[in-house]
């Protein structure tokens, strides 16, 4: 599904991705692990189209992330620390919005299907700025899965949210796995990470120092490793 | 691509029928500058009317500011100009988007704000309507293709506000000059109809080329 080669980013004389080598099957869920600063969310907005890379190789779905930008804006749906929700939207004109931007026949039904699949069917028509952070977040959630992805970007998706739209979020997440979709997750949340993934990348100095696959929910060998890795403890 | 387009800019016309911010705006301020220029100069007096083609110009410059500086602006609350750039389209689409909800917005203040100004100055236009329409749309159409364009450039500054006009100005400095002329040439006198046309030419040449730089530029402009 993703294939990186000698992927590198550089800004302002810093090399923030430092060759990055990564190839992810379809259908995974892969946590990405590190300190700030590492360059994990740069990863995932090089992955998103939002920042060209200065150098490497970069594949969706067989797909130069270079000359074929537009056919894999329609593959993944990309979900940041921002909401990318306008406030004074609904959620239904919102998702509408969003669903006939990605060309989703009947907008409407699709997008009162997700907000009923977010349990927020009874603030349908409130507008977006009189929410809370764990409603905007589920709203936003629904908005980055409008268009029924086959790669799923979630930078932080668990920061800030209650333990019912932390469940809402690994239910979708789920869900989206069962039919085959791809998630790569940027998270500082160990305890979601060994929950829904099945492979954790752990990035530091914009390096890939580790990648290893997980089973039966290790929390402990993901916290050993990440411990190994970036803060030296054996 | 025109499809995306048009779906931005309902998106934006009707974000603006909800919050009622940008127009509402606009339409106050072109109403204060022609209250001021009323108060200033006497509308009894023939050569007042000398005033007026500037004065159209004078609100369309300061309202369309107004307008352009909001455009982008609007966008960086929550990032959703991040979430326009990851969807499928050109970033093409997202200029000619807010182009189109920018010029429509500018058409209606000067819908509003022309015929108020022509009662108030007790104005009978002696030269041709349609023409003074054209002029109107060519003028308005540059001065927004531009704007729209260096609005998004300026967005990414802290102080944009501040940039906007100082950019936009230099720019569209030959289509304010145009347009000025050739509406004091149809509005007052159109025994120098040919020199208005010339005016008018230059004005259009002026708007293609640049409406076609920014549609090509916008890419690197956008980008995060």
């Amino acid at each position: 599904m993703i294939e990186i080669k000698k992927l590198t980013k550089q800004a302002d004389n810093k090399l923030i991705l430092r060759g990055i080598d990564l190839s992810i099957e379809k259908g995974e869920t892969v946590a990405i692990l590190g300190p700030n600063g590492a360059g994990k969310s740069t990863l995932l907005k090089v992955l998103a189209t939002l920042i060209k890379p200065s150098s490497g190789l970069v594949k969706i779905n067989g797909l130069d992330l270079k000359k074929n930008h537009l056919e894999i804006k329609k593959l993944f749906g990309y979900l940041p620390h921002s909401s990318l929700l306008y406030d004074h939207y609904s959620p239904l004109e919102n998702l509408v919005f969003f669903g006939k931007l990605y060309g989703v026949t009947n907008a409407e039904e699709r997008a009162i299907e997700l907000v009923k699949e977010v349990g927020l069917s009874f603030f349908l028509n409130e507008p977006v700025k009189n929410f809370s952070r764990g409603m905007i977040q589920r709203i936003a959630i629904a908005r980055s899965i409008v268009h029924e992805p086959e790669l799923l970007l979630l930078d932080e998706p668990h920061t800030g949210l209650d333990q019912g739209a932390i469940s809402i979020l690994n239910n979708v997440i789920l869900s989206m796995k069962a039919k085959g979709t791809t998630t790569l997750m940027v998270t500082h949340d160990f305890k979601q990470a060994a929950e829904i993934c099945d492979r954790i990348i752990i990035i530091k100095n914009g390096k890939l120092v580790d990648d290893f696959k997980l089973e039966d929910r290790a929390l402990n060998l993901v916290s050993e490793k990440y411990q190994l890795q970036v803060e030296g403890v054996s | 691509m025109i499809k995306t387009a048009f779906l931005l800019a309902k998106k934006d016309l009707y974000s603006e029928l909800k919050t009622k911010q940008v127009l509402t705006t606009m339409i106050i301020f072109a109403g204060l500058v022609i209250l001021v220029f009323s108060f200033a100069f006497d509308p009894a007096n023939n050569t007042t009317k000398a005033v007026i083609p500037g004065v159209i110009w004078v609100i369309v410059v300061f309202s369309g500011i107004l307008g352009l500086n909001r455009s982008f602006l609007s966008e960086q609350r929550n990032d959703t100009m991040q979430g326009l750039l990851i969807a499928p389209m050109d970033a093409s689409s997202i200029y000619l988007g807010k182009f189109l909800a920018n010029f429509t917005m500018m058409l209606v203040v000067e819908l509003v704000s022309i015929p108020f100004l022509f009662l108030l100055f007790d104005f009978k236009i002696i030269g041709s309507i349609p023409y003074f329409i054209l002029i109107m749309f060519i003028g308005s159409f540059g001065f927004i293709s531009i704007g729209t364009f260096l609005a998004a450039l300026a967005a990414n500054s802290k102080s944009s506000e501040m940039l906007l006009p100082l950019l936009l100005f230099p720019v569209t400095s030959p289509i304010l000059i145009g347009v000025v002329q050739a509406t004091r040439i149809i509005l007052t006198n159109m025994e120098k109809f040919s020199s208005a046309l010339a005016w008018i030419q230059l004005v259009s040449a002026y708007d293609v080329i640049f409406f076609v730089l920014c549609f090509l530029l916008i890419e690197y402009v956008l980008e995060v």
